[in-house]
């Protein structure tokens, strides 16, 4: 236990360090926050303020008088709520057969997909249009679902897998031994423990697929259709000039269902991680 | 039953990449019409709904669908939808990313498209800008000049000559102006600010003004770049403001154009080279009480020219309705809808006719500055010029930032910008 304990002010310097880094972290967020309840005036400001002089919802109003934001947030989130349903329900039996069966096979299997993270979009999203095309899948969110399962399985395979060699496989043996069957152990022994992973991954997929810019632009076709990272370029001009208020105020709340879903899934995250870590 | 999988494999291959079905007549017989548009200002935005609104209340066999593109991302968009054959059939763009698209076949020639009335309207300078070898392939209709943008207060009370359309500064005199404007405005202030985030452009547009034209046609068709006297004028005088002078700041160098406007506001800097659709910004966050003028950009031996890369209507090449595509463009293109865009986009319109209209000439926004500079708008030096791209990324951008900023000198940007440059250049020049 001695080994853990440290000195006062070496403990005073990690809260810095921490604070420090949250506060690096927080900052384009705050940031963000700050701009949006600016008015013009105070945008185009010297010495710009944390706190608006002035708050004004008048770029919350703009934004949403000039771009359909909630028909895009609604297509957003039917895109990345069913490509992170798809991905983990996809993903979750492979990186159980990869992590439990190791081999040659599942190593190179798992290394390629890793490896195929790395391709850049624009390599892949000619053909990938074309094929869409001829599936009658352009313009449809179905086709867009489809692309961010395939984009984001890889690194949900290769999270989950590491998720599954976590749970000792000593247990699903005990488990055995005690009469379950396989389906009755995996359901019973195996799918809590992986709860928290599996969690985890939905969440990467859901922030993924809600983020993504370019399938969606390229895919898309109708206003109708178009996600909110689409619609949030629509506030920018040539050369870089952007709209910036309604810019901001429509990028704060394309932000807030990420950080809901975090908060509301944190919990779980964390004390499924560690449930069962510390031996009595 | 590998022999199988491999039959499957290549059958579904075949299926996924097979052709699509021809151009098929419209079930209903309504004729429907996808019109990408680029404008993103409210007003901009509210101009070409209406008109698309209007097109559709009088054509109800021929219906315009309005999507909303991003400048910032148009060009990729457009390449992969373009290799996708699933291209808008209207697409707005600027002139300047028109020659991939046209030499590729993507853009439809529209000179049998076109009806006289608007091909007469638009001056041949402008139907340069999207002219790429015998076609056009895109209709110019708004452009804007670069201008400056000044501190009424600073300027009025320094007592300097004003410069009018008729009578401009010389780049000489802007030197000498902004060295006496910077004395009296006191220590941490500057008598203009440059944002040369994209510093080609603007050497190389208002370079024009000084006779500069760095890219030369030989008689065999080849470009080469030349970096004359003249070339340098302009070059030399920022790297003078900044360098010698100290009148411009070096912190906006690498700056955009909306990044200048809090130190305008502030009374930091006098003066702010921008383009003339900046107005609107201007308008709409300039504090209470701040009055603004709009100035012609300094004249040289070329005059007030100055090269522009227009926006642009285009039709696709694959769209099977070009004829009722360019019926669309002759009537949102109609010079009192014309008009309303450039309104809209505080932009001049290329069109003669809407750009003799009075609320075009008012003083108020210094809608008349522009409007008087814009006869001598040319096509920007080197937007036609196989190359150009990779010369500006990689030879011309890193080249004149450090020389603007004072790492290197005149003669090493000029050894740069020629002999490096001519070698990016002959690589696409080959036979």
């Amino acid at each position: 236990m001695s080994a853990l304990r440290t000195s006062r002010p070496a403990r005073f310097g990690q809260y810095v360090a921490l604070l420090a880094y949250l506060v690096f972290l927080a900052f384009p967020f705050l940031w963000l926050i700050s701009t949006a309840f600016k008015p013009a005036p105070e945008l185009a400001s010297l010495h710009p303020t944390w706190i608006p002089k002035d708050p004004t919802l008048a770029n919350f109003r703009q934004a949403f008088d000039e771009q359909p934001l909630l028909r895009a947030a609604a297509n957003s989130l039917v895109a990345a709520v069913a490509a992170a349903v798809i991905a983990v329900a996809v993903a979750t039996p492979l990186a159980y057969v990869t992590a439990r069966h190791r081999g040659r096979l599942a190593s190179a299997a798992t290394g390629w997909v890793v490896i195929s993270q790395a391709f850049p979009f624009v390599l892949v999203i000619i053909p990938l249009f074309l094929i869409l095309k001829n599936l009658h899948l352009i313009n449809s969110v179905l086709g867009l679902v489809l692309v961010y399962v395939v984009w984001s399985l890889p690194f949900a395979l290769w999270m989950l897998t590491g998720y599954v060699r976590a749970v000792p496989a000593e247990l699903e043996e005990a488990a055995a031994v005690d009469g379950a069957g396989r389906l009755r152990t995996l359901v019973s022994v195996t799918a809590p423990l992986l709860l928290p992973g599996i969690i985890a991954t939905a969440l990467f997929a859901f922030v993924t697929a809600w983020n993504e810019f370019f399938f969606a632009l390229v895919l898309l076709k109708t206003p109708e259709k178009q996600t909110l990272p689409v619609v949030l370029t629509h506030f920018l001009g040539a050369e870089g000039v952007a709209d910036l208020g309604p810019l901001a105020a429509a990028a704060f709340l394309a932000t807030l269902p990420s950080l809901v879903v975090f908060g509301f899934l944190q919990r779980r995250i964390t004390g499924g991680m560690l449930a069962g870590a510390v031996k009595s | 039953m590998r022999r199988r999988i491999l039959t499957l494999t290549a059958a579904l291959a075949l299926l996924l990449t097979g052709c699509t079905a021809g151009n098929e007549a419209p079930e209903d017989g309504v004729v429907r019409l996808r019109f990408q548009s680029l404008a993103w200002q409210k007003e901009s935005v509210d101009a070409n709904r209406q008109l698309v609104k209007e097109w559709n209340a009088t054509h109800p066999d021929v219906q315009i669908d309005y999507v909303q593109g991003s400048w910032d991302s148009v060009h990729d968009q457009l390449l992969t939808s373009f290799e996708g054959g699933e291209a808008p059939d209207i697409i707005h763009d600027a002139s300047d990313d028109l020659a991939d698209f046209a030499y590729g076949g993507d853009l439809a020639d529209l000179r049998p498209l076109l009806p006289e009335r608007l091909r007469a309207d638009i001056p041949a300078r402008s139907w340069e800008t999207t002219t790429f070898g015998e076609g056009i392939y895109g209709v110019p209709f708004l452009q804007e000049p670069r201008v400056f943008i000044a501190n009424r207060k600073i300027l009025e009370s320094s007592g300097v000559r004003l410069p009018t359309p008729e009578k401009p500064w010389t780049w000489t005199e802007f030197r000498q102006i902004t060295q006496d404007l910077t004395r009296t405005m006191g220590p941490g202030r500057y008598a203009v600010a440059w944002p040369l985030k994209e510093p080609v452009s603007v050497s190389l547009n208002l370079g024009l003004s000084a006779g500069g034209q760095l890219f030369h046609r030989e008689a065999d068709g080849r470009v080469t770049v030349r970096f004359t006297e003249a070339d340098a004028v302009v070059p030399g005088t920022i790297h003078d403001q900044v360098v010698t002078d100290r009148t411009a700041p070096r912190t906006t160098l690498g700056s955009g154009g909306s990044d200048t406007l809090p130190g305008f506001f502030a009374g930091k800097y006098a003066m702010v080279p921008l383009g003339f659709a900046y107005r609107q910004q201007i308008a709409q966050q300039a504090p209470k009480g701040f009055e603004w003028m709009v100035l012609p950009a300094p004249a040289g031996d070329g005059g007030l020219t100055q090269g522009v890369s227009p926006q642009t209507l285009s039709i696709a090449e694959d769209s099977p309705y070009k004829k009722e595509a360019a019926a669309f463009l002759d009537f949102f293109l109609r010079p009192e809808n014309m008009v309303r865009l450039a309104r809209g986009d505080w932009m001049l319109p290329t069109g003669t006719t809407a750009l003799a209209d009075p609320s075009l000439h008012t003083a108020r926004d210094g809608w008349a500055t522009g409007a008087a500079v814009a006869e001598r708008l040319r096509p920007a030096p080197a937007q036609s010029v196989r190359g150009y791209p990779e010369w500006k990324d990689k030879v011309a951008t890193p080249a004149f930032q450090e020389y603007y900023s004072g790492a290197i000198d005149a003669a090493e940007l000029r050894s740069r910008l020629v002999t490096d440059g001519n070698r990016v250049l002959a690589r696409y020049q080959r036979k």
